[in-house]
């Protein structure tokens, strides 16, 4: 058995193509041979313009640039030389792997002899011979460098399948027996030919491709195959159209059979799914040669879409609308393109800028708004066009300045809220949302952002004269910063209501502590789409609405904490000792904990964010976007089903990027420690060598009086005691995937842009997630090993069906945030990773994960539910912690009133 | 042809590499004079600070730092070649003696190892042909305004690297070590010299390569991460790849990490005695350093262990001390780099 490696390749920096990575995009505008503007910019010298060239390639998103000066006119030697040198010295382009492009021997040796990093040749081929076949293989092995292979050969280029496989695998033989070449280092360029011809023989063009791909990937081990898409629609130059759509559906089905690397266009990609369905089978019919009139039926569908490219068949019909049309169009479709132009255009038309806002803008928000309300549509859909809506206003602010210094006039709006994530809390996508559709309703955001103190937040409602003030909050001891935000509005005689969001937080908890600190209005409001008509009440300028709106929340909290007072205490409790006699009795006697390979701390910097991505669960993050619904089946959801696929692409073009372009870090951190169980709920952690107690966790026992046979577990009871003489262990993560993400957010947030920085933020939790699921599974089949042969599909995975658990603290099984410290101390995670501890135990980075791993095969996940004051005052005790302290922290957990 | 005993001793052990060559030489309050033979006694250029030229005109010098860092417990010690290229000596217009003075510095080097091997033969002693990143950059241009200007070509590199390859293995040197790499591409054209050097010869020598991190951003003066660095380089079946020279220990330790969860060679870590001072002195004593080398050997982070500039004998011995109670890192191929088990046939 031999394994091979990935393909590794760089620039200045690394790009590992993993069996997970799904696409390598090559660049292609740095070719004289394909395009014209290059050529002229190098024949004519003007080397700094041709690097820009180059340089937008990268920005685009190639993650590796092809360059090619074989041009009869151009001394190609000095030409590559030349730009390679000043590539070089270009940090932004130069950290991506270069594809030196020639038919020539000649100067593709002089390109090897540029480039510091692992580059691409493109290409060798047999055609020349075995002899200097092999020659030049060596000489590339010995510059370092993969190559692409053609599929030509002394007779000439393959252009039907059994060529393609022949000379596929006979090069391929060649290359790692003779010349003795890593099988990884060696891509493929199967030939992509155009279809649609009209010549019989062409007919398979696209489909041998295919299924030499196919061939290729699942008989030579460890090669790779790539080709110039361009190419396949070269029957169609000048109909943009049609060749976007053969590019797209080309490369789908490409990948589908195991295309990994394409010399491609950006610019002339269409969304998959967004060709017209009409199209789309006539080439799909031409690619897969389904029928025999495929190329007539293209060739007439294609003379009805000629000379209309992307940009023009998407808008031609709208485009001629009023203005007020128009804006309301952009918005409702929430399209950017025209906006300033259209804002322009009504500012003319309208006699003050404030006009236009309150005029044609907020009609298309109404109008945002009504559709959002009526489910009509979807949240990504409303925040696309709140970036919309913000670009127009954006636009008009200096007008809006100038006239304001004029005549005094601003805007009316149907009131100012103050949203804030409070102190110690970092978490903000909820509230970013709630935001987003608020503003979408006419009413004007002040986001102070997140853990901001109690008097930042009054201080700045003072100053704003704000109407509203909204709080968010995403952990436990949040609640108790809300409680004191109410406090202090009531001591300081504020008037204005107050709203209460995020996940920790609950009708309950609002009626029965935060509201009777507050004579204000309190309200919890349990979504984003509830935001809207709670503040719409409450500001109304209708005196009754706004009263009736405000006595009937109060009287009903009033109702709903009589309720929760006098509540039947339906549930009976153990007292903590009779749970504790009722513990999970495990079989210590007959089990043999495993011993971790790797005991001690493990850090894994900067992992490789394509191993993540497979591994995303998807579902929470349609969740995110109020999209409710189980990934994959989401996406063909007969209501949602087209809003969710849109969002899905979007968030994958964006992963592409954030993984191209390494926006975020991910850092993680395993420790692996003897521990035995102690005094029922404790577990002690012993120092790998001396077994000294190094620290102590201390767990919560549930309380509830269980059904016969049925135990009140302990995360404890998973680790064997200590009277059982058999060391345990117990393992320790941190993971996060959000370092770095800040300089990206503000972009976004500068751009107006919610849409993608709310988007940046889910991908970046969810990929946290994935993160924390991969060092679980490493340690499960690595460093702990429990679970070595293990074998389970990324489905499986992300369903936790192995062994094991992962419990984080301010979780169910163990809902007390106070023991992250010490998991932080113990593998000096904040050192290690980067990721800090708020005053509140919230971990930031927010895209961060923290829990311990159990590997008894009976460890579950498990509910604490509600515990009594006699194991609150016995784990105070334990922590050496104020009881107080604890039963704040505990709050949501006890089943006595404090 | 059997592989180099060398590869057995990293199996079993943490090989100490030696340390600085130029702050022992300094010891010796050298002058001009020390500096000439017979040969060079009318030599037009000043040739006080070649340090390389001493192995011809003070062999006694250069073989007595030879003993003291073998007396310390070094398994490997590295010629007295690191400006041992044409193009390096070109600067003293000492291009003619590039093959005597490689030579003449390799079978010094060598008659100690063997000395040391003979007294203690469970010990072998190990020589390391050193060869230097020379002065000039291949993939940078020394003239801001003209960056696609190269001061150097690759092929004047690998013609320079030949020779010196050449008279070091026929010097009879062990291993051959590209050390201090700051450009990769210079880096690799001295890896396709020696390669094209011991296919022609039909030898074959281990080869080692030491990048150097020029600053706290963690690149190399040419731009590259460490990973991109090792990639680069990794066509080359190497023996080991490290980092050496330009950082204190703890500072390159986030670095090693990278080559040790990542390398498929041994790796190697030579640090500076910390960071030079006002004076260009190096402060860090040998506990000093120790202790921060320590970390290195806990986390099993290198092979092979040794010093660059400012580490003195004392040094040496400290650090052959600690890495006796460690076990060296193993050689694991990472999951994450692994594509499929599969045959080929």
């Amino acid at each position: 058995m031999t394994q091979i490696p990935f393909l590794q390749l760089s620039g200045l920096e690394s790009l590992i193509v993993s069996d997970t990575v799904n696409f390598i995009n090559i660049g292609e505008r740095t070719n004289v041979t394909g395009s014209a503007m290059f050529l002229k910019l190098i024949k004519e010298d003007k080397f700094e313009e041709a690097l820009s060239v180059a340089m937008n390639q990268v920005r685009g998103g190639a993650q590796v640039i092809d360059i090619n000066m074989d041009e009869g006119m151009l001394d190609g030697k000095a030409a590559m030389v030349k730009f390679l040198n000043l590539i070089a010295s270009e940090p932004e382009i130069s950290r991506v792997p270069i594809m030196i492009d020639s038919s020539k021997w000649e100067i593709i040796e002089e390109g090897l002899k540029c480039v510091q990093g692992k580059s691409i040749v493109n290409s060798i081929s047999l055609k020349v011979g075995e002899e200097e076949f092999v020659r030049q293989a060596k000489l590339i092995k010995k510059y370092g460098a993969a190559t692409v292979v053609m599929a030509f050969d002394e007779i000439g280029q393959a252009d039907n399948l059994q060529r393609r496989i022949e000379i596929a695998d006979r090069s391929y033989r060649i290359l790692v027996n003779e010349a003795k070449f890593s099988p990884q280092d060696i891509i493929f360029d199967l030939n992509i030919f155009p279809v649609a011809t009209g010549i019989e023989e062409h007919r398979r063009n696209a489909l041998d491709f295919f299924e030499g791909c196919k061939w290729v990937r699942e008989n030579l081990p460890g090669a790779h195959v790539s080709g110039g898409v361009s190419n396949v629609s070269f029957s169609f130059r000048g109909n943009n159209k049609v060749r976007e759509a053969m590019h797209t559906a080309f490369l789908y089905h490409g990948i589908k059979h195991k295309m990994d690397m394409g010399i491609v266009n950006p610019a002339m990609l269409e969304v998959y799914d967004d060709i017209p369905k009409d199209l789309l089978e006539r080439v799909e019919d031409v690619l897969l040669d389904r029928r025999d009139d495929a190329t007539e039926r293209l060739l007439e569908f294609a003379e009805t879409v000629k000379g209309a490219g992307k940009v023009e068949v998407k808008n031609e019909e709208w485009r001629k609308g009023t203005v007020e049309e128009r804006l309301s169009h952009a918005l409702v479709k929430g399209l950017i393109e025209y906006i300033d132009v259209d804002t322009e255009e009504a500012r003319n038309k309208y006699d003050k800028p404030l006009h236009v806002i309150e005029g044609p803008l907020m009609a298309g928000m109404n109008t945002v708004g009504d559709l959002f309300g009526e489910g009509k549509m979807f949240l990504p859909q409303v925040v696309k066009s709140a970036r919309v809506m913000k670009k127009a206003v954006a636009y008009l602010l200096p007008y809006l300045e100038e006239e304001k210094k004029r005549t005094g006039d601003t805007a009316k709006n149907a009131g100012k809220i103050l949203l804030a994530t409070v102190k110690g809390d970092v978490h903000d996508i909820g509230k970013n949302i709630v935001g987003v559709v608020l503003a979408c309703n006419n009413f004007e955001i002040i986001d102070m952002g997140v853990m901001i103190p109690c008097d930042k937040i009054l201080e700045k409602a003072k100053e704003v004269g704000a109407d509203i003030i909204g709080l968010s909050g995403l952990i436990t001891p949040s609640l108790d910063e809300m409680v004191y935000v109410a406090k202090e509005m009531e001591r300081q005689n504020f008037t204005i209501p107050l709203l209460i969001g995020g996940a920790t937080t609950s009708r309950v908890h609002t009626a029965v502590k935060i509201d009777p600190c507050y004579s204000g209005a309190v309200i919890h409001v349990l979504d984003a789409s509830k935001s809207v008509p709670v503040a719409s009440s409450l500001l109304s300028p209708d005196h009754d609405q706004k009263q009736g709106f405000f006595k009937k929340t109060k009287d009903d909290y009033e109702k709903f904490r009589e309720e929760y007072k006098n509540r039947k205490e339906d549930k009976n409790y153990l007292t903590h000792a009779q749970a504790c006699e009722n513990k999970l009795k495990l079989d210590w006697n007959s089990f043999l904990p495993a011993k971790p390979k790797k005991l001690g701390i493990t850090v894994l910097e900067n992992y490789d964010l394509n191993l993540l991505r497979p591994l995303i669960d998807w579902t929470p993050f349609f969740q995110t976007w109020m999209l409710q619904g189980k990934y994959p089946k989401i996406l063909d959801n007969p209501i949602i089903g087209t809003e969710a696929k849109k969002l899905f692409v979007d968030a994958n073009l964006m992963l592409d990027k954030i993984i191209a372009e390494k926006w975020i870090k991910a850092n993680g951190i395993i420790g692996l420690f003897p521990a035995n169980s102690v005094d029922d709920d404790t577990v002690e952690i012993y120092n790998t060598e001396t077994n000294l107690v190094i620290e102590k966790f201390h767990f919560l026992r549930q309380q509830g009086l269980k059904g016969s046979g049925i135990p009140n577990i302990s995360l404890a009871d998973f680790i064997a005691p200590k009277e059982s003489k058999k060391v345990d262990y117990l393992g320790f993560f941190v993971s996060t995937a959000g370092l770095g993400i800040e300089k990206y957010v503000e972009q976004f947030e500068k751009d107006h842009d919610d849409y993608q920085s709310i988007m940046l933020k889910a991908l970046a939790d969810r990929l946290a997630e994935a993160f924390a699921e991969k060092l679980h599974q490493e340690t499960r089949t690595n460093y702990w090993g429990y679970a070595a042969s293990e074998v389970f599909t990324n489905e499986e995975l992300i369903s936790e069906n192995y062994q094991g658990i992962r419990p984080a603290p301010g979780y169910p099984a163990c809902p007390d945030h106070t023991e992250k410290p010490a998991l932080f101390m113990l593998l000096a995670a904040q050192k290690h990773t980067g990721v800090e501890l708020t005053e509140s135990n919230a971990m930031y980075p927010a895209s961060s994960v923290s829990g311990f791993y159990f590997s008894h095969p009976d460890s579950k996940y498990f509910g604490l539910g509600k515990i009594g004051k006699d194991q609150a005052v016995k784990y105070a005790e334990r922590k050496q912690m104020p009881l107080e302290f604890i039963e704040k922290w505990l709050s949501p957990n006890l089943n006595y009133d404090v | 042809m059997a592989k180099h005993p060398i590869y057995q001793e990293l199996e079993k052990r943490i090989l100490i590499l030696d340390g600085a060559m130029g702050t022992m030489i300094q010891r010796y309050g050298l002058e001009e004079k020390d500096f000439r033979n017979e040969a060079l006694k009318n030599h037009s250029h000043p040739l006080q600070g070649n340090n390389d030229l001493l192995s011809i005109t003070r062999p006694d010098v250069i073989s007595a730092i030879h003993a003291k860092y073998l007396e310390a417990g070094a398994d490997i010690i590295e010629t007295n070649t690191f400006s041992g290229t044409t193009i390096a000596q070109a600067d003293y217009k000492l291009e003619h003696i590039i093959y005597e003075l490689n030579f003449e510095s390799a079978r010094l080097a060598k008659e100690q190892a063997v000395l040391f091997t003979k007294a203690n033969p469970n010990k072998p002693r190990f020589v390391a042909g050193a060869l230097g990143p020379t002065n000039r950059t291949a993939s940078i241009s020394p003239n801001v305004n003209d960056p696609g200007y190269r001061a150097v070509t690759f092929d004047q590199l690998v013609q320079a690297y030949k020779e010196q390859t050449k008279a070091l293995v026929e010097g009879g040197v062990d291993v051959l070590l590209v050390e201090t790499v700051f450009d990769t591409l210079n880096a690799k054209a001295s890896l396709f010299a020696i390669m094209d050097y011991l296919e022609e010869a039909g030898k074959e020598v281990p080869i080692m390569i030491s990048g150097t991190i020029t600053d706290a951003s963690g690149r190399t003066l040419s731009g590259q991460t460490t990973e991109a660095f090792m990639i680069s380089v990794s066509h080359v079946p190497l023996l080991s790849i490290g980092l050496n020279c330009a950082l204190g220990a703890s500072a390159l330790r986030p670095y090693l990490q990278v080559l040790a969860q990542n390398s498929p060679f041994f790796v190697s870590a030579y640090p500076n005695a910390g960071l030079p001072n006002e004076f260009g002195q190096y402060d860090e004593t040998p506990e000093m350093m120790g202790a921060q080398v320590e970390v290195f050997l806990q986390e099993k982070l290198v092979n092979i262990l040794g010093g660059c500039c400012g580490t003195t004998p004392e040094h040496i011995k400290e650090m052959a001390r600690l890495a006796e109670k460690y076990s060296a890192r193993k050689i694991e191929q990472k999951s994450e780099y692994v594509y499929h088990s599969t045959l080929i046939s």
